[in-house]
């Protein structure tokens, strides 16, 4: 330990007498060429990370000052009027909130319940592995597989239709596997000894886990399903043929409903119709709501992380 | 009922929600092969892949995906040789250079930018990027294999640069260390002992990239064109995969030869993803980085 301990702090001496110290000790020319690749090299990643950073700041930066002028309570309050060239949003707001409310609905407990049960009651071994391989690839599926697979069973075979059920339970097998990853690593990252401790004063397995190992793990359950209501909010591709409506005239009034949605919204005022250009307006306007709310969640879920890490006390 | 059969119970509730979870998830393939499969009745399976008209509205109809394999492949190549630098630049300048303060601000920033819907930058992409690269270039379209892999871009470096920054943080300090004592400079340490030492980690992240780029289907849908030939330039027009399926799925006819047609793309799609999902997963744990405990 001690040893280790000294190691360390040689190295940090070695590291803070450069540059100019060890430019004394050693040939000139050499560790002159060397420094000198080093600050190239420097240059281009901090230009790499400036690139990143301009790009997203430039992106929401361009959409406010270009959808803030369309935003008003008659936009977020309002029907679209004359063929979506005027007119608000409202149902298209209300629309992402019921889907993603019902995804999360699905996923939420479906997803915390498996994950508890992957990371505390399943024997590990090889089924189970393939188990979580399996889960963590469809995690990787792309956005529009989960679409057709929501219109071939939920649409087609279970004969909900397009309507807000089907929507909700295909965005909701979308984040099922963000979900179960996500809360599975938060339930391993609770220290073995704590299930231990509580286990030796002779409380139930059942017990431990929903008065210990919960509380500890829930911000980074909560973080990873924020993050997955975030992705589901702003989904389009899934929700094209399971969901989503081009115009409703009236407002949802079952689950068997089609809705209109945000995403869905934005691409159809962007692509189709003969007014792409009159209605710029409106599509920046229900682009900054969109990325609002997405970007809003994602804020949540990052906040909660950041105090956590700053109480983990283990 | 006694505390050893209320915990036999639990155990069972969790285990069928877990059994659930997972029916649901392997439901998605048997659903995708259900819709998909009927249309090797009409076409055989080589000439679907290799196929190069794609006519699914003809009389008679030509189902041949290549060109939109082509497309796929070829925005998500231009995509990664945009992202996989940017990606692993940046992974560096958060885990090895950036002072505490900014790390934070970056990785927030990462994650907006990994949370950002695709519709908005697919719309970003139509509305900033085409007119520009048609002025620019004196285009007849702005939407092109360019504007795709640029867009696509910027929805793969938050992949890349996050596993990739794992990988780099998952190295053990000793060896920097040793590193140090040995005189050499940051850079040194970096490029000769992090970056092989994280290797598998950082290849890791550029697969999955490439299965985020791949997958992604607004993005290609809106600024990618929509041409379903093979491009012979890199301002031509594309139609990748996802893209066909997205625009065409509300026009085909239930149980159609075109609606059989776009499911069996989805297929292709999904193994597609499913392969590069399995080596990222094969080589996460074959080349492991071996830390200090092991040496």
């Amino acid at each position: 330990m001690k040893g280790t301990v000294g190691f360390q702090a040689a190295s940090r001496a070695i590291q803070q007498s450069s540059p100019d110290e060890m430019k004394r000790k050693l040939p000139r020319g050499s560790l002159r060429w060397r420094y000198l690749k080093q600050q190239i090299f420097f240059t281009v990643v901090r230009l790499s990370a400036l690139i990143i950073s301009l790009s997203l700041g430039g992106l929401i930066l361009y959409i406010t000052v270009q959808g803030l002028p369309a935003i008003n309570w008659d936009f977020l309050t309002l029907p679209p009027t004359d063929s979506m060239t005027k007119g608000g949003i409202m149902p298209a707001i209300l629309g992402t909130l019921y889907l993603t409310i019902g995804a999360i609905a699905v996923a939420l407990p479906l997803g915390v319940a498996s994950a508890v049960y992957l990371a505390e009651y399943a024997k590990q071994g090889r089924f189970i592995r393939l188990v979580r391989i399996g889960i963590n690839c469809l995690a990787g599926v792309p956005s529009v597989v989960f679409g057709l697979f929501g219109l071939g069973f939920f649409v087609v075979f279970l004969q909900f239709g397009s309507c807000i059920l089907s929507g909700a339970l295909t965005l909701g097998v979308l984040i099922l596997p963000t979900i179960i990853g996500a809360s599975e690593e938060a339930l391993k990252a609770v220290p073995q000894t704590f299930r231990e401790a509580s286990l030796a004063l002779g409380v139930s397995k059942w017990r431990t886990i929903y008065k210990i190992v919960l509380p500890l793990a829930l911000p980074g359950i909560l973080t990873g399903s924020i993050l997955g209501i975030g992705r589901a909010a702003g989904e389009t591709a899934p929700i094209m043929f399971t969901a989503a409506a081009f115009f409703t005239a009236k407002l949802p009034s079952s689950i068997f409903d089609e809705v209109m949605a945000l995403p869905y919204h934005i691409y159809v005022l962007a692509t189709a119709g003969t007014q792409i250009e009159l209605t710029r307006p409106l599509q920046f306007g229900t682009v900054l709501v969109l990325v609002g709310v997405v970007l809003g969640i994602d804020l949540v879920a990052i906040v909660i992380r950041s105090n956590m890490r700053r109480r983990k006390r283990w | 009922m006694t505390r050893q059969q209320k915990e036999i119970i639990i155990k069972g509730l969790f285990a069928i929600v877990a059994f659930v979870s997972v029916m649901i998830l392997t439901l998605i393939v048997v659903f995708l092969f259900r819709e998909g499969i009927p249309i090797f009745r009409e076409v055989g399976l080589s000439d679907f892949l290799f196929g190069r008209e794609w006519y699914p509205t003809y009389d008679p109809p030509s189902y041949g995906i290549w060109p939109l394999i082509i497309g796929s492949f070829i925005v998500t190549i231009f995509a990664c040789l945009i992202a996989v630098p940017l990606g692993i630049l940046s992974a560096v300048y958060i885990s090895e250079i950036a002072p505490p303060a900014v790390r934070e601000i970056m990785k927030s920033i990462i994650e907006l930018l990994a949370g950002l819907p695709s519709v908005v930058l697919g719309f970003f992409g139509m509305v900033i990027v085409a007119p520009w690269l048609q002025e620019t270039f004196d285009l007849p379209t702005g939407l092109n294999i360019v504007n795709a892999s640029v867009i696509l871009a910027l929805m793969a470096v938050p992949t890349i640069s996050s596993i990739s920054e794992d990988a780099i943080y998952a190295v053990p300090q000793e060896f920097k260390e040793a590193s140090y004592a040995l005189g050499a400079t940051k850079f040194e340490t970096i490029v000769r002992v992090i970056m092989p030492a994280a290797f598998s980690g950082i290849s890791t992240a550029v697969i999955l990239g490439m299965a985020r780029a791949i997958g992604e289907t607004m993005v290609v849908l809106m600024v990618a064109g929509g041409a379903a030939s093979i491009p012979e330039s890199i301002f031509d027009s594309v139609r990748p995969m996802p893209a066909s399926i997205a625009a065409e799925m509300g026009e085909a006819p239930f149980g159609s030869g075109h609606y059989h047609a776009l499911f069996a793309t989805g297929i292709v799609l999904f193994f597609l993803t499913l392969v590069f999902n399995l080596i990222a997963d094969y080589i996460s744990h074959k080349f492991k980085e071996v830390g200090s405990a092991t040496l």
